[in-house]
């Protein structure tokens, strides 16, 4: 595919730079909100449309915004637009404002968007930073989903809100609450691990993730610890 | 007073930021592999989230809520912190070089700290007014250094376990987090 063609930004965001599964990065949302397929469906969503205007904006003013105070701008671009999703999903959808509460507002400070922003839209045209905001984002929204949908169905037997499991099944419920969200994201990073030693072991080149580095690594310089 | 001690509990053990709120989570996983640096860490959360709560709260009261702006919350406090945290820095390096020295390579490090911007915000969706708001801060930041210190020193007795290969480095980590959190889930009925 030829490089930062829709086709291949949109490739890249799902499966092979994969935000949840490969680089381990917006793990708060990720273990807060993702008890069940709906709320991650939701956080996903919310999150991708975010992500694909702040991409567009930053895009867009690249060239007007001075090297120095990029992240302070790219900040304010984005709590712009974190604060009129608010309003519309405060407007229109309540009941998943009222599910995602607190986490809507600290999309602000979510690795991804200015993750994207620092290595992508900030240096790129706008087409593909638009189609890598599409492309990061259905990542994350699949990623949230599939944790959310694990973590219903063990948890309390449904799956977007339906019976699923037999009435004679009986809940797990501790996966529904705090520290069934540090157990799933436990299991994700063993297995990933686990597919990362057996790749090195017959000498394939292995992905990079974030994880285990904390925040040091995800792209982001106002994370890795550099002044603003 | 008795409304004061309640937050205070509420929100250092009960609601347990880290454990059961997720918030803070990147310092908490990547400083907490020696005891020393997470409760230096922890004394810097302590001091920028009781100033950073202070000042949040006084604008929202003072400046947002009689200009009728309170939808730019999001904003304003983004913004005033990444400022606020540079202000104390620059402000301790000259006035106070000791706290500097063990505190100030934490602090950049706080300002994506997504704990700050959620105590901000989540004085004003609870109501809290300004001391409430900063006794809920502190308090925060207090269950924070708990959380991280407790979590250095099960990680300094890892370090002689024999962990399974694909579970070294972050999963046992999380799984730790686990345990804590499901004890942290004992202290529910205290308020």
């Amino acid at each position: 595919m030829k490089a930062n063609s829709p086709a291949e930004r949109l490739y890249n965001g799902i499966i092979k730079e994969n935000p949840t599964f490969v680089m381990m990065i917006g793990m708060c949302p990720t273990l807060a909100v993702t008890t069940s397929a709906t709320n991650g469906i939701g956080m996903g969503l919310t999150t991708l449309v975010i992500l694909t205007l702040s991409n567009m904006m930053i895009s867009m003013l690249r060239k007007m915004i001075p090297d120095g105070v990029r992240m302070p701008a790219y900040i304010g671009v984005v709590a712009s637009f974190v604060t009129i999703v608010q309003l519309l999903l405060q407007g229109y959808i309540p009941s998943l404002y009222d599910s995602l509460g607190i986490y809507i507002p600290l999309i602000v400070v979510n690795c991804i968007i200015l993750g994207r922003a620092e290595a992508f839209a900030g240096k790129n045209p706008v087409i593909p930073s638009l189609f890598d905001g599409l492309g990061m984002g259905l990542g994350f929204t699949i990623g949230l989903t599939c944790i959310g949908a694990v973590r219903e169905l063990i948890g309390a037997g449904q799956l977007f809100g339906f019976q699923i499991l037999p009435e004679s099944y009986e809940p797990v419920t501790i996966f529904i609450m705090a520290p069934g969200a540090f157990f799933v994201l436990a299991l994700l990073v063993a297995v990933q691990n686990y597919v990362k030693g057996r790749k090195a072991a017959k000498g394939q080149p292995v992905p990079e993730s974030s994880c285990g580095q904390g925040c040091g690594s995800c792209g982001n310089t106002a994370c890795s610890g550099k002044k603003l | 007073m008795k409304e004061l001690l309640m937050i205070a509990i509420g929100s250092a053990i009960v609601n347990n930021v880290v454990l059961s709120q997720f918030l803070g989570l990147c310092p908490f996983l990547g400083v907490s592999k020696k005891i020393d640096t997470a409760a230096g860490m922890g004394g810097a959360v302590i001091f920028v989230l009781t100033i950073s709560s202070l000042i949040t709260s006084l604008i929202y009261q003072f400046v947002l809520v009689p200009s009728g702006m309170e939808f730019l919350q999001t904003i304003v406090f983004i913004l005033v912190i990444a400022a606020l945290v540079q202000l104390v820095e620059m402000f301790m390096k000259k006035v106070l070089p000791p706290l500097y020295q063990a505190l100030g390579v934490y602090l950049p490090l706080i300002t994506t700290n997504c704990a700050v911007l959620g105590v901000a915000i989540s004085n004003v969706q609870d109501g809290y007014n300004v001391l409430e708001g900063v006794v809920n801060g502190f308090a925060t930041a207090v269950g924070f250094t708990i959380a991280i210190v407790l979590m250095a020193g099960l990680r300094e007795k890892m370090e002689y376990n024999n962990v399974p290969k694909a579970f070294q480095g972050m999963p046992i980590v999380l799984l730790t987090a686990m345990l804590m959190s499901i004890a942290f889930t004992g202290f529910a009925g205290i308020i």
